[in-house]
């Protein structure tokens, strides 16, 4: 025992001894991989996880085809290229990134609300770990269910163009198989951008706010701003992002190249991770 | 074992605790005691690493805790607030925090029986009464069989079932030679339970040391004799150091001597005694005595 001075009232007690030397302990050291496990135990036991991913696939499957179906076939011209109809029948990727947003938002902003997070981080006291833990198993939930997703909006596009006598399209068309995994691509870096604002902000109601003002407010009022002052339209998040599965033809206006525009997206998932890094480390939980 | 050295936690210009420096040494159950404010969570919390002290160290086993390289056998800690998630299962949050440190689940059923939480493992933690969450949280804090436990206020909304359970579960792991660290607004429990206590008040240490030392030091023990002439019996009993009040009754309260003093005095004055009580203060007494002045809400306070 440390000598150690007591400024109480009361003369300090000799403890008794410990009797019993101490138990071996069960829990091992916190390892990275431990705390992917966890995050993906609490993942997946949540159902609000589930909801949101099976509304996801609804809003891209089913939405995109009903968009599809209810236009004239699409038939490939001069300015009509094979990836433009892809685009079209992707359409439900603007509707599917809000549900997947939410989804990111939740998984920290979710854990401040119910108190959770002081249990987590008291077990994994250096943080960060559950931070990366957080990223991986969201962007290895949404990633996979994204991709099937719109593999099958793909087929089920070209299957219906095909019955109505539009053009045939195929995967191997120029830019068709970049618009189809862009769009499981975009989905889940918009993912990994609401779990940084659920982490950084802490309260679900000012990530959905900030979320929901960056991804469909500004964008909206940029589109009707004068040409002069539009400038930085295409820097937007979504935007630059949705370059890489086309979403720009559908907004017409000066695009950022597909690639460009997603690099652009990454930077800004990459900041926010990294302020909510900071933020995760410093601020008392 | 729990250092805290030279610990002080301002928000903005509130001070929440105040250069605190005690030692919670294993093997017995050290009892945290505090009116409301006075600190005792939040030198919790930064126990855990959960707040960043302002200045000041605490060290758990020696170490620093949040570089600890296997928490959860370091530390299990029940903080007052639910820090359970009410989406998952008993089972889940449990699973959850005990894949952090790769134990089994196993271990994790274990605990879910020692907590008596085996019936409702499978059901939804936000459905859970506060006593059901108490149970969850110490669960959770027991999961890595950790050297240092500590819990806030754990027999908060538990049943008397409940309480003699904790009871019985903190002297059976002080016996196992951890340290546990509790707080408690139940006086009588923390008397029944502790053998140490930690007393703050106002973010400052009032008191470190015994149960029967805080007790003794914080009140003095009395006798109470009732005499047919108690003004005769106060002059013969009056004494440097010694008090005598009365209230008008046949009654006297003394302190600052025994009772077999009272009694013998009474006896070689010839005045008959009908009644000779030691009478001993309670822990609830000497904690009010002793935090008297520092009681940050005063009920029916005016402002």
């Amino acid at each position: 025992m440390s000598a150690v001075t007591r400024p109480g009232l009361l003369p300090a007690q000799g403890a008794p001894a410990p009797a019993v030397p101490a138990p071996v302990a069960v829990a091992g050291p916190v390892t990275q991989v431990r705390v992917v496990r966890s995050e993906w135990t609490k993942l997946r036991a949540l159902r609000s996880t589930w909801w949101c991913a099976l509304t996801a696939i609804v809003l891209i499957v089913g939405l995109g085809a009903a968009i599809t179906g209810s236009g004239a076939p699409y038939t490939i011209s001069a300015g009509n290229s094979a990836a433009g109809g892809v685009t079209i029948s992707l359409a439900g990727v603007l509707f599917a990134q809000l549900v997947l947003g939410v989804l990111g938002i939740l998984l920290f902003s979710g854990e401040y609300a119910t108190g959770m997070i002081r249990a987590t981080l008291a077990v994994v006291p250096s943080r960060l770990p559950v931070l990366w833990a957080k990223l991986i198993v969201l962007a290895g939930l949404v990633l996979p269910v994204t991709l099937l997703a719109a593999v099958a909006e793909f087929f089920t596009a070209t299957a219906l163009e095909s019955s109505r006598g539009g053009s045939a399209i195929s995967l191997t068309d120029p830019g068709v198989l970049r618009e189809v995994a862009g769009a499981s691509l975009y989905l889940t870096v918009i993912a990994v951008i609401g779990l940084s604002l659920g982490a950084l902000l802490r309260r679900t109601a000012a990530g959905l706010s900030v979320f929901a003002a960056v991804f469909l407010v500004v964008p909206l009022v940029a589109a009707y701003l004068p040409q002069s002052i539009k400038g930085f339209a295409p820097y937007l998040p979504s935007n630059a992002g949705g370059t890489i599965w086309g979403a720009g033809k559908l907004f017409g206006g000066h695009q950022l190249g597909p690639w460009t525009g997603f690099a652009v997206l990454c930077g800004y998932a990459v900041v926010l991770t990294g302020l909510a890094a900071w933020r995760l480390r410093r601020r008392d939980a | 074992m729990i250092e805290i050295d030279g610990l002080t936690k301002r928000y903005g210009d509130k001070t929440a605790v105040d250069g605190l420096s005690f030692v919670v040494e294993p093997g017995v159950v050290t009892g945290f005691l505090g009116p409301n404010g006075a600190g005792k969570s939040t030198t919790m919390r930064m126990i855990a690493g959960l707040g960043r002290p302002t200045s000041g160290t605490v060290r758990v086993n020696g170490k620093h805790y949040p570089a600890a390289a296997a928490p959860m056998s370091e530390l299990g800690i029940l903080l007052d607030a639910r820090s359970v998630h009410p989406g998952l299962s008993a089972r889940s949050n449990l699973l959850a925090l005990a894949r952090t440190a790769g134990i089994g689940r196993r271990r994790v059923d274990e605990v879910i029986e020692l907590a008596g939480l085996g019936a409702v493992a499978g059901t939804r933690a936000g459905g859970f009464s506060l006593g059901m969450g108490q149970r969850l949280g110490v669960a959770a804090a027991l999961l890595g069989q950790p050297q240092t436990v500590v819990l806030d206020e754990p027999v908060n909304g538990l049943d008397p079932d409940g309480v003699r359970w904790i009871r019985l579960l903190l002297k059976s792991l002080a016996a196992e030679g951890r340290t546990v660290f509790v707080s408690s607004h139940l006086m009588s429990e923390m008397a029944q339970t502790a053998t140490r206590l930690v007393v703050l008040g106002r973010g400052q240490l009032i008191s470190e040391g015994s149960v029967e030392d805080f007790v003794d030091h914080a009140t003095t023990a009395g006798v109470l004799v009732r005499t047919p002439d108690p003004a005769r019996l106060g002059q013969v009993l009056a004494a440097p150091g010694v008090t005598v009040s009365n209230d008008g009754t046949d009654l006297l309260r003394v302190s600052g001597i025994t009772a077999e003093q009272v009694g013998s005095a009474a006896w070689r004055a010839h005045l008959p005694v009908y009644e000779l009580t030691p009478t001993h203060a309670s822990l609830e007494e000497a904690f009010m005595h002793v935090t008297r002045d520092s009681v940050e809400y005063h009920a029916g306070a005016t402002r």
